[in-house]
């Protein structure tokens, strides 16, 4: 394929998205799609333990690092599009943190290109995630875990 | 140099970036984070186990080998935990 034309959308906002109008934007962007994966990931309770998470961000690396992956994910697969968007701040449970769209001929590379973003964005952008508790009061910070880095190794 | 520093190592020290002149004798991120351990107490807690700890040097991930010429602005942090 040469060098790949498709320009990833990297987005690292506040505010939330919309997730149609995401999935729309990147199935209309061609007529040679024939596969949109998309993974969301939102903020829960644990079970009514916690009122929030915060998501406290190196501004301009998490962008850059963000780029950096869906550069090399655009390198791997043979991609129509690509979008991953990242939220900072107070997100309160039921809330979108982060989405990753890949759009492709087939399923199996947008399938994986998908869950290769993923995994580099929870152990390599800069993020990081501390929990508030149902009282209202700052809980500890999230550590991260193994099972995230052995996901991201596979690659 | 600029130093940023976030999540609990920016709560451990106490600032989120400062500038700091480092001595020339400092040649890698492991001989920095050693050097700023012994500044006070909040950066002795907060890179405690240095190895633990995460280094960008001008907004992109190094190891602890990486040396420190041509750096602008270094940042320390925890293992990151977005997604």
């Amino acid at each position: 394929m040469g060098g790949s034309t498709v320009v990833p959308t990297v987005r690292i906002q506040q505010e939330d998205f919309d997730l149609a109008e995401e999935v729309a934007r990147l199935s209309a962007a061609g007529s040679n799609i024939g596969a949109v994966v998309t993974f969301s990931g939102l903020c829960r309770d644990e079970d009514g333990r916690l009122s929030a998470l915060e998501l406290e961000h190196y501004p301009g690396m998490a962008e850059a690092e963000i780029g950096r992956i869906a550069e090399e994910a655009i390198r791997r697969w043979p991609l129509t599009g690509l979008t991953a968007i990242h939220r900072h701040g107070l997100i309160v449970p039921g809330e979108n943190i982060v989405v990753v769209i890949a759009a492709s001929s087939h399923r199996q590379a947008a399938f994986e290109a998908a869950s290769f973003m993923m995994d580099f964005l929870k152990t390599r952008a800069p993020f990081w995630k501390r929990e508030h508790l149902i009282d209202g009061t700052p809980g500890p910070w999230v550590d991260a875990t193994e099972a995230d880095e052995t996901s991201t190794r596979r690659w | 140099m600029k130093l940023r520093y976030f999540a609990w190592v920016r709560e451990r020290i106490g600032t989120a970036e400062e500038d700091i002149e480092l001595p020339a004798y400092l040649n890698t991120v492991r001989d920095l984070l050693l050097w700023l351990q012994a500044r006070d107490d909040g950066y002795a807690e907060a890179l405690r186990h240095p190895e633990a700890i995460r280094v960008a040097i001008n907004q992109e991930h190094v190891d602890h080998k990486e040396r420190l010429e041509g750096a602008r602005e270094i940042a320390l942090f925890p293992p990151m935990t977005g997604g």
